[in-house]
């Protein structure tokens, strides 16, 4: 028998029984559709964590004070408390090769009020650094001067919110606010930009370092932001900071480094099993789509019974009969699975609607598995009914009327 | 030529052997027109089942063209159908969902013949079988007679040895049924050997050689009655 002969065969046997067709389509579009949408969600979602992680800044390594790491070794005599991370720190490490910007953070909350308005909001005294290292914009104005980091200049940058909740409509540039008890004069205004990882950097106001220092009366720093000066240069640039540091605090250890990479690919890692995991519940009703094609596979056998027959006594083997149920089995596979595929497509389409800021993205290798998962499960639960078929005796199949 | 030697067919019903064939031997020439008559349940379609290779004997040998037809396996058995036998059954078995001139193709596609040649052999068929106009109309927009012009046609197209068919009238009006016969009859004088089971002696003595069972047995054979003369 021709290729093309089975495949018409096939085809017009399939639209011979609408309903039944109609159905077995029906189940495996849906299967298809589910794997395709549920993991393009899911890379989406990791697709979404990394821009996060990425808007943070890039060749991003982050210095914290204490150690969170223990390295064994005899317990120490005398308890020992992690060093503070001074600004000294900072100047020091500003000297290495391997960094190319070194950014400063001190946080801290406190009053600022314009007129008669005060709203209690988180100060963050940083560097002009800060600007480049977190990829800031600002939509007034200009962000803090360079400087010499120990000076403390009576200026501030507010974030987006604050702005608008102290001074509406008005331009707060030059204009004079109180933070504490001090007053500092507005030079910018940052531009509106998302949350990033839960930090608001709309509802802040940015300070001199130096200046935090004395409002909150402290000498240490909450944190210091590091870019390397090229993605290959941050294990040196981990070096660099450890050593530096470890010879300013008398051989000790006590910072912690986090790197931008090391959070991200733990991230990815954790998204793409939740990816995996999710495309595997949808496979699952991929599954039973398949045994739907074999229950239907079955029935059309029955139904057909004396066609089979007949075939037989025409002169159609086995194998030939085999072949016509199977390709029947797949050509139902192939088309649900286009089906499938065209409403998992306009599903996400307007997913990305609803959704603008949430990246929903087909990979193509969801594609792939799914049509060929669905191709799978034609062909294996087709088997068993094509064989039943195969099989059947051709005396009894053509007694019957 | 069709030769049964010593045929045996064992049905199991419950605890019981049912001999549908009981040590059948038949002899057939090239040519033959043959009835099969006979009360049901005498055997005479399992005769024509064995002799179809639609059915095994539980014992003997069916020797068709020099061919030991018993020894050989289901795929070779479904190539002897294809080429040497056709098939006349009294439901027609046309398939409802192709037309006319689909089912008569059937069995030229099942044996891989070229779009282009079978379309040639299809219109000479209809043509033959006075079909042409028909061709188009699925099963269920034509006549019984029609209906089994179609079969007839399907049963003759791959050009076979022997035609075998099942009480091809007894869904037909006397009119078409005789109609359908003299089709039958006029293949069987080009040279096919035709089997026709039948009820109806009116058709059955038409036949040159006419064959009577009762219990699996042959009863009686016009051509051994002929040679013992």
């Amino acid at each position: 028998m021709r290729a093309e002969d089975i495949l018409n065969f096939s085809i017009r046997a399939s639209t011979g029984y609408k309903f039944r067709t109609f159905l077995i389509l029906i189940a495996i579009a849906i299967g298809v559709a589910s794997v395709v949408v549920l993991t393009s969600l899911g890379e989406g979602a990791r697709q979404y964590v990394t821009s996060q992680f990425s808007s943070l800044g890039t060749n991003l390594l982050i210095v914290l004070p204490g150690r969170s790491e223990t390295t064994g070794g005899p317990p120490p005599l005398l308890g020992e408390t992690p060093r503070d991370l001074t600004i000294d720190d900072v100047v020091a490490l500003n000297r290495s090769s391997v960094i190319r910007l070194i950014s400063p953070i001190t946080v801290g909350s406190a009053p600022v009020s314009w007129k008669q308005l005060e709203r209690e909001v988180i100060i963050v005294g940083s560097t002009s650094e800060l600007y480049e290292v977190r990829h800031l914009s600002m939509s007034l104005g200009r962000f803090l001067p360079s400087g010499d980091h120990r000076r403390g200049e009576a200026l501030c940058v507010l974030g987006n919110k604050v702005k608008k909740e102290l001074f509406a409509n008005q331009s707060p540039l030059g204009e004079w606010v109180r933070i504490g008890d001090r007053r500092f004069r507005v030079t910018g205004v940052l531009a509106k930009k998302g949350q990033s990882l839960g930090f608001d950097m709309s509802d802040v106001v940015i300070i001199p370092v130096a200046s935090a220092q004395s409002l909150f009366n402290t000498a240490s720093l909450f944190r210091v932001l590091v870019q390397a000066s090229s993605r290959e240069a941050i294990p040196r640039a981990r070096e660099a900071i450890l050593k530096t540091i470890r010879e300013r605090h008398d051989g000790e250890d006590d910072i912690t480094i986090i790197t931008q990479d090391a959070i991200l690919s733990t991230f990815d890692r954790i998204l793409n099993t939740l990816t995996l995991t999710v495309a595997g519940i949808a496979a699952i009703s991929l599954a039973v789509a398949g045994i739907l094609i074999m229950n239907v596979m079955l029935i059309a056998v029955s139904q057909r019974t004396t066609e089979i027959g007949l075939i037989k006594a025409l002169g159609a083997t086995r194998r030939q009969i085999m072949r016509l149920f199977l390709a029947e089995a797949i050509i139902l596979s192939i088309t649900g699975a286009f089906l499938g595929l065209i409403i998992a497509f306009t599903g996400v389409l307007l997913l990305a609607k609803i959704f603008p800021d949430f990246p929903v993205l087909i990979p193509s290798w969801a594609v792939a598995i799914a049509v060929g998962v669905s191709l799978l499960t034609g062909l294996v639960f087709g088997v068993f009914p094509a064989r039943r078929a195969a099989k059947l005796d051709p005396v009894q199949a053509l007694s019957r009327r | 030529m069709i030769r049964l030697d010593s045929i045996e067919r064992v049905f199991h019903v419950g605890n019981e052997n049912v001999h549908a064939l009981n040590n059948v031997s038949l002899k057939i020439n090239q040519g033959e027109y043959i009835s099969i008559m006979g009360p049901s349940g005498s055997g005479k379609s399992s005769l024509l089942n064995i002799i179809g290779l639609l059915d095994r004997p539980n014992k003997g040998f069916y020797i068709l063209d020099d061919v030991n037809t018993t020894d050989l396996g289901d795929e070779q058995q479904a190539l002897v159908r294809r080429h040497k036998i056709g098939f006349v059954f009294q439901f027609f078995h046309l398939v409802p969902r192709l037309t006319a001139s689909e089912n008569i193709e059937l069995p030229l596609i099942l044996a891989g013949m070229k779009p282009e040649e079978r379309k040639e052999r299809v219109k000479s068929a209809l043509e033959n079988f006075r079909l042409t106009d028909r061709a188009k109309h699925r099963p269920d927009q034509l006549s019984g007679g029609q209906r089994q012009r179609v079969a007839i046609a399907r049963a003759t197209i791959m050009e076979p040895r022997v035609v075998l068919a099942d009480e091809p009238t007894g869904n037909l009006d006397r009119a078409s049924g005789k109609e359908v016969i003299e089709i039958l009859e006029k293949l069987n004088k080009k040279g096919i050997i035709l089997i026709l089971v039948t009820h109806d002696p009116d058709i059955g003595n038409r036949a040159v050689r006419k064959i009577s069972m009762v219990d699996g047995k042959i009863l009686n054979d016009t051509l051994a009655l002929e040679s013992s003369k």
